[in-house]
């Protein structure tokens, strides 16, 4: 690997993070305005409005940056950082097509992207508690309780897939896929993506930021970039929690003609489950609090472990 | 036979050996930093930066798996779990007066008084002697040890678990044993007692 090859995976990783982020938003808006009978953005950039995320993007730029007086200034301002980085660093390890098609091959792949996506949720943290805010700390302590409620359940139903294949990394467990793993791995796909959802905070687990309640949970007293930079690392988890979906469960780059056209399939599938992130926002009410926390302890867990189960009871017998 | 017969020696370190030691640095660093500032949230992410340096650590010394491990229970789990405790308590986020107030100082003093345990020199002391232990054990166990990073995979996921479920598997059911055994006490602890007090 020479230090060109270095250079173009890594400007790779930045291109596919500056601009998959902004596709999903822009099809946020554009989703949810039809499916509720509206037109969305139609200005911006002329052909309806594909260019109004840039234009947000200026707006968020322009806007004064205010730290609150009470507020603990440094851990306040890192706090952005600490949220969308780690999204960025996962993006080196998801393997987008056969044959080298990963920026780099992580021999524990599922671990590491499991517990950088983790890190992730340190930024929410800090912003709720540096904010000296009563609603930013509420966010924070909800953020935290949902965090350690759905961790266990994502790591289980990842250990599920990484037993099936008998290996930890990512490429490797696409080498071995095989189209039956669908419906053997459903309840653990299931079980993941919803994990991930919470882990997000995407709605129905939009608790930490439920605006009813708490404002905007730990993001209520950001304003301009810092804001945006929150609003960014969302989006980049919904890239990310998809794309690792559909390479855990649902074969990553396998499909007809995988060998030339195996990074379409891998977008493909990544993009039909962020339409289903968008649409999951559009057609289901915030779950309350407590019920978020049983449906991870009563609901998922034991799901997660079922999925164990099978899949050491067909890994034995085959 | 010497020992230190095949070492590669200390003098003319590599890259990656100068690495480690700024790391280690940094690390101590951080670690001093949690144990010393006045207040518990920072602690706590500076122990976020302490165990990340950790993680840097095991990376460079091939284990891999064990730096991905340490960043996702310790920095994903551990942490955010002392959050969440310190974020319940009355952890003073800073007093709810701004700089400019004229008491403030007095306020802050106060804040800092209430955050104190007073057994500093105890903890110093505990802290002290387990690390002397510590180092004493490590050193005395890998003292003449050298890793080949060229071609070594000592810490790769697979070596790792053979190590573990063929040679260790008793100490890591035993371990098991005893989580559980904490988490069934916990669940005692925390439930409420008949009558509906806690």
């Amino acid at each position: 690997m020479d230090a060109l090859d270095v250079t173009a995976r890594i400007a790779a990783v930045l291109l596919a993070f500056l601009i998959l982020p902004l596709l999903v938003g822009q099809t946020e808006h554009k989703v949810m305005a039809h499916m509720q009978g509206r037109v969305g953005p139609m200005y911006a950039g002329g052909f309806h409005g594909w260019a109004q995320l840039v234009a947000d993007g200026v707006k968020f730029a322009q806007k004064e940056d205010i730290v609150p007086a009470g507020a603990d200034r440094r851990v306040f301002q890192l706090a952005p950082a600490v949220a969308l980085i780690p999204y960025m660093l996962v993006l080196v390890a998801i393997p987008v097509a056969p044959d080298g098609g990963v920026v780099h091959a992580i021999d524990a792949g599922i671990f590491f992207v499991l517990a950088v996506m983790g890190v992730g949720v340190l930024g929410s943290l800090m912003g709720g508690w540096a904010s000296a805010n009563k609603f930013s700390l509420l966010g924070g302590l909800r953020t935290a309780a949902q965090l350690m409620a759905y961790e266990l359940p994502m790591l289980l139903s990842a250990a599920s897939v990484a037993m099936a294949a008998g290996t930890l990394s990512l490429p490797g467990i696409l080498g071995v896929w095989e189209w039956w793993w669908l419906p053997w791995q459903l309840i653990g796909a299931v079980v993941f993506f919803t994990a991930g959802l919470a882990e997000l905070q995407r709605p129905p687990f939009d608790a930490p930021v439920a605006d009813s309640e708490i404002i905007f949970g730990a993001y209520t007293e950001y304003t301009g970039l810092r804001f945006a930079l929150f609003l960014l690392a969302e989006y980049a988890g919904i890239v990310v929690l998809s794309a690792l979906t559909s390479v855990l469960f649902l074969g990553g780059w396998h499909g007809p003609f995988a060998g030339s056209v195996g990074w379409v399939w891998t977008l493909l599938k990544t993009g039909v489950l962020a339409f289903g992130v968008i649409w999951l926002r559009v057609s289901y009410p915030r779950l309350r609090e407590d019920q978020v926390q049983r449906l991870a302890w009563t609901t998922l867990v034991p799901l997660a472990l079922l999925q164990i189960a099978l899949t050491g009871v067909v890994k034995v017998v085959m | 036979m010497n020992l230190a017969a095949g070492h590669p020696g200390f003098l003319s370190p590599t890259g990656v050996e100068i690495v480690f030691v700024l790391v280690g640095l940094a690390t101590l660093g951080a670690a001093l930093v949690t144990v010393t500032t006045k207040r518990l949230v920072h602690a706590a992410l500076w122990l976020v930066a302490a165990l990340g340096g950790v993680a840097v650590e095991y990376l460079l010394l091939t284990a891999e798996f064990i730096a991905w491990v340490q960043v996702l229970i310790y920095v994903g789990s551990v942490v955010v779990l002392l959050l969440f405790g310190l974020m319940l308590t009355k952890a003073p986020i800073v007093p709810p007066i701004t700089r400019d107030d004229p008491s403030y100082a007095e306020v802050r003093a106060q804040a800092t008084a209430d955050a104190d345990s007073g057994n500093r020199w105890i903890a110093l002391a505990v802290a002290l002697a387990a690390a002397a232990t510590l180092v004493t054990v490590v050193v005395d166990a890998f003292r003449s040890t050298w890793i080949d990073l060229d071609e070594s995979v000592a810490g790769s996921a697979k070596v790792t678990g053979v190590a573990l479920f063929r040679h260790w598997v008793l100490p890591f059911e035993a371990l098991s044993v005893l989580l559980l055994a904490a988490l069934v006490g916990a669940i005692v602890l925390s439930k409420r007692r008949k009558g509906g007090e806690r």
